[in-house]
């Protein structure tokens, strides 16, 4: 029998509303007992964790992650990307499917399951695409995807942009019980923009791309949503105006998830300049942009928006319009990002600064903890229809240790990951991961 | 101090009211030349005065000073450009300096070398300044980045265009003997413009009145936006509007900027000849002006398309004086940049 | 605190400027010619002096050009680039018999610098130099033609030229 103990620590979770010390008992991989019990005497080392000063909870899961695997595993391989993982206490990701190939087949989705099983730290799961070579043109097998573990279907770095595709995409999963998540951005609105289309591209003469072209494709969405049933999940929502129409959709009950970055939810269109034209309530709140300007660490897709868009994603964070906070971990090799903006790639390396990330707004008083740990843990779980998300006894031992107090500073080239395209190198957070355990084992430990 | 109009933010330091005499020169410490947008009046009347020095130099029997001998200042264009290539490399020649000219369509750039190895290179070569144009937005703070001389910005993108915005700003000081309170109108193209972005740095900072005007489609729309709800003011000192007889009412400089015909085929503009009749700098509309007031464009012209042909060579234009400055203009800054006496380290972009 | 000697009062700078005017009205015999370019700062009031000097007793006007050498030295200061003043030849050098003027002789890096500024102006004919005070230490091969005096100086002293156009007084002072 395998016994591993966690005391001390203030137990944080949300599906079975505790908050508070907590110690938690785990028996071969499965949490068998929580509450003011206490160790046996006579315990190795290794069976015991002392998480005094440290928030306990249920395992992050993140449903939005490049893994790279196959095709570009220059940027990152899935050995790299879920240790970085870890390290950001998430113990399951779900994978995106535009990897090269692009996952469109039962065996492309085998293929990448395969090589997590074997290389995996944490519990991967994989999505496969809507249309075949994400082209937009015809349905990838859904079912077959579906039978051998597809978890949901995206086109994500592309939308799909016809209506009428997109329709029988809701139509056939809503059958195979599976949601499709949707990359928006009208194409011909977005028209080679590289970044939000406001104040700051005025200045900065970029070509912008506007508000309108993800809520164009959010409100096309929503309305095939109610026309077919089917489950539609947007992903890395960046606007008010998204936001607004989410929340009516919600409230009339359709079947509509959303996810939120953690950049999008901190960072502005200011920080494309680097600092040069913040406003003054971006500056109050940061002290100083760690960016120059045209700092292509900033350039993502959907774009760094405006703060009035930033402040509305938070406040529908915290209002539960969202499902998920979810990274969009996007690694680049640094020739990638070495280069013009307009030639940078989009993309933003985020497992490992998440939390402490998501701790500025609570540090702030923008967000509570324990909502923080619900979106990452058992609603994102719901969304999706994937096991884990909480401490219920019985249920698979994935638990996140971290300390929400500690300092750090954000240094890219100690990132895991071997993307280091982050655009919160140098800034000081608070909040870290300190341990990591997946089904009973400890996967990180950053002491 | 920042203000605020309607959510526009804008920096310190506009002259103002202030006469040009008073306004403190201040010493020189930059490093680079990548926007006028966070140059302090004192800094552009440093240049200006130095440009002054420079033109007498162009009047000598030999237009030529040893100061930046022993110095190399490449020309980096990745867009075509005779005028402001010749310019700057006629600027550093007349200072003693050499030149080497690197053009993207014959060089290894277009074997797919990409930027940053172009910089590398150069910067392994030892140049001392490097002149950069790019279609790219921000490719030159890019390379002030690899450069450890210094990066002097002939345009990039839709961004900036320094050397322009001070001989243009340089051109109306000579002409009208000030800048503060004078009405400029910059017409035209506005989104897609770096000269006029740097033009309305440059002229607000020394205290005019700038407005841009043009069709909505061609002017950013963040602009349009908060002009429609501040009564037509964007910023402190600039204007928008999208009414050019009314605008052109009492300017005291009109800047057309150069029309391209690509909008039309992007969907930006229905015809050339409606934007003729809406937009174009003729006597008619030069007429509302006031009687001594400029006529001003960055070249090369679309005659009879946003400039009439008469007004382009009217007696009003000061178009060729503007190339001459030009030359003035970018000598000053290669001085103040690269000449001797330049080794004081300040923290930041300056150096 | 620097110990600070007048080598020259007031009374002393006018008798040795007419001195000088009449050396060079004698060296040149007569005023045929003959171009004074004083070098910014201090050696452009002394020429206009010297000029002025000359056309009293010769009663003809002596041309002042202006000439500032900044674009020309080959020193390094460290405080930044140093504001170019205006340079004003208002004839034609070629051929002429120039006077350059500056208020101290010390190294003879600056004449240097003068004369390579000058001859891309034309071809003079000749160039002589005349200085208020002469220091010595030359680190060039030049020479003084016309010295108001001739002060022997160590490296660690420094000569001051005041003038009433420029500082309000006239006076040399040498300070340690």
């Amino acid at each position: 029998m395998n016994e591993l103990w966690i005391v001390n620590g203030r137990l944080i979770d949300p599906s079975q509303g505790i908050d508070s010390p907590t110690n938690l008992r785990i028996v071969d991989g499965v949490v068998a007992d929580l509450g003011r019990i206490s160790p046996p005497a006579g315990l190795s080392s290794d069976q015991l964790i002392d998480a005094a000063g440290k928030v306990v909870s249920p395992g992050f899961i993140d449903i939005h992650v490049h893994l790279r695997q196959p095709g570009y595993e220059e940027k990152e391989t899935i050995a790299t990307g879920t240790r970085a993982a870890a390290a950001g206490g998430f113990t399951s990701v779900c994978a995106m499917p535009n990897t090269k190939p692009t996952v469109d087949t039962r065996g492309d989705v085998e293929f990448v399951l395969g090589i997590a099983r074997r290389e995996s730290p944490i519990r991967v799961y994989t999505t496969g695409t809507i249309t075949k070579g994400q082209k937009g043109e015809e349905l990838s097998e859904l079912g077959e995807m579906a039978e051998a573990g597809a978890v949901a279907f995206t086109d994500d770095g592309h939308v799909v942009e016809n209506p009428n595709l997109m329709r029988y995409a809701l139509e056939y999963s809503r059958m195979l019980g599976k949601p499709v998540a949707q990359h928006c951005e009208d194409p011909e609105l977005v028209a080679d923009g590289f970044m939000h289309e406001g104040r700051i591209s005025a200045l900065l003469g970029l070509r912008g791309i506007p508000a309108a072209s993800e809520e164009s494709i959010v409100a096309r969405d929503i309305a095939l949503c109610r026309l077919t049933g089917g489950h539609v999940h947007f992903q890395h929502v960046s606007t008010a105006g998204s936001v607004e129409l989410i929340q009516a959709a919600k409230t009339e009950g359709l079947p509509v998830t959303a996810e939120v970055t953690p950049h999008h939810l901190l960072l502005t269109e200011d920080w494309v300049a680097g600092g040069k034209w913040a406003s003054p309530t971006v500056l109050e709140k940061w002290g100083r942009i760690a960016t120059v300007p045209y700092d292509t660490n900033t350039r993502v897709a959907p774009p760094l928006r405006s703060e009035q868009d930033v402040d509305a994603l938070v406040s529908a964070l915290r209002g539960g319009v969202f499902d998920a906070i979810a990274t969009d971990h996007a690694p680049h090799t640094i020739v990638d990002k070495q280069c013009e903006y307009g030639m940078a790639a989009s993309g933003i390396s985020g497992l490992e600064t998440a939390l402490g990330a998501m701790m500025l707004l609570v540090h702030r008083g923008d967000l509570a903890l324990d909502t923080m740990i619900r979106y990452l843990t058992v609603e994102p779980a719901r969304a999706m229809k994937l096991p884990g998300g909480t401490l219920r006894t019985g249920s698979p031992a994935d638990v996140t240790i971290f300390d929400p107090d500690r300092e750090w500073i954000v240094d890219p080239k100690n990132f895991i990951s071997m993307g280091k395209n982050s655009p919160l190198a140098g800034v000081a957070l608070r909040g870290k991961v300190t341990a990591t355990i997946v089904g009973g084992n400890l996967v990180f430990n950053a002491d | 101090m920042a203000e605020t109009v309607g959510g526009a933010y804008s920096k310190p330091e506009i002259a103002g009211e202030i006469p040009l005499d008073q306004v403190a020169r201040e010493p020189f410490h930059r490093q680079h030349v990548l926007d006028l947008d966070d140059f302090s009046a004192g800094e552009i009347l440093r240049v200006l005065d130095t440009a002054d020095i420079m033109k007498e130099i162009l009047r000598r029997p030999i237009k030529k000073v040893p100061t930046l001998r022993g110095k190399t200042v490449v020309t980096l264009f990745y867009e075509a450009s005779t005028r402001t290539r010749v310019s700057f490399e006629t600027a550093a020649k007349n200072l003693g300096a050499d030149t080497v000219s690197v053009a993207a369509t014959t060089s290894s750039v277009s074997k797919g070398e990409s930027l940053v190895d172009t910089l590398c290179t150069l910067q392994a070569l030892g140049a001392d300044a490097v002149v950069m144009r790019h279609s790219y937005s921000g490719a030159p703070y890019l390379a002030s980045r690899i450069i450890k001389g210094s990066v002097i910005n002939a345009g990039d993108g839709w961004h900036a265009h320094p050397t322009q915005g001070l001989l243009d700003v340089y051109t109306v000081r000579n002409k009208m003997g000030r800048v503060s309170g004078l009405k400029v109108v910059i017409l035209g193209d506005v989104l897609h413009s770096r000269v006029a972005r740097s033009a309305i740095w440059a002229m607000t900072k020394l205290g005019a009145e700038v407005t841009v005007c043009g069709p909505a489609t061609l002017l950013p729309s963040w602009w349009v936006q908060t002009a429609a709800q501040n009564g037509g003011l964007v910023m402190p000192g600039l204007r928008l509007s999208c009414d050019l007889d009314r605008t052109v009412e009492g300017a005291d400089v009109v800047m057309a900027l150069r029309l391209q015909m690509e909008r039309m085929q992007a969907g930006l503009l229905p015809s050339t000849r409606e934007y003729v009749r809406m937009f174009q700098l003729n006597s008619a509309r030069m007429s509302r002006a006031k009687s001594e007031a400029l006529v001003m464009h960055p070249g090369p012209m679309n005659e009879g398309i946003e400039i009439a042909p008469d007004v382009a060579h009217g007696d009003q234009s000061v178009v060729e004086e503007q190339v001459s400055n030009g030359v003035a203009i970018r000598m000053a800054l290669l001085y103040l940049l690269i000449g001797p006496n330049v080794n004081v380290p300040v923290e930041g972009e300056r150096r | 605190m620097d110990s600070s000697k007048t080598i020259m009062a007031a009374d002393d700078v006018r008798r040795a400027l007419t001195r000088i005017a009449h050396e060079i009205v004698e060296w040149n015999q007569g005023t045929d010619g003959l171009v004074l370019v004083g070098l910014r700062t201090r050696g452009i009031p002394l020429a206009e002096r010297v000029a002025a000097r000359i056309e009293e007793f010769e009663a003809t006007s002596v041309p002042v050009g202006k000439l500032d050498i900044t674009l020309y030295r080959d020193d390094v200061d460290t405080r930044g680039p140093l504001p170019i003043g205006p340079t004003d030849i208002p004839v034609d050098i070629t051929g002429k018999r120039i006077v350059l003027v500056d208020d101290v002789l010390y190294t003879g890096r600056t004449i240097r610098a003068a004369m390579d500024a000058l001859i891309d102006y034309g071809r003079p004919g000749v160039i002589r130099l005349m200085v208020l005070v002469d220091r010595g230490h030359r680190e060039l091969p030049i020479r003084a033609d016309f010295v108001g005096k001739n002060l022997p100086t160590a490296r660690e002293e420094d000569v001051h030229v005041h003038l009433l156009e420029v500082d309000g007084v006239d006076e040399v002072l040498l300070t340690r």
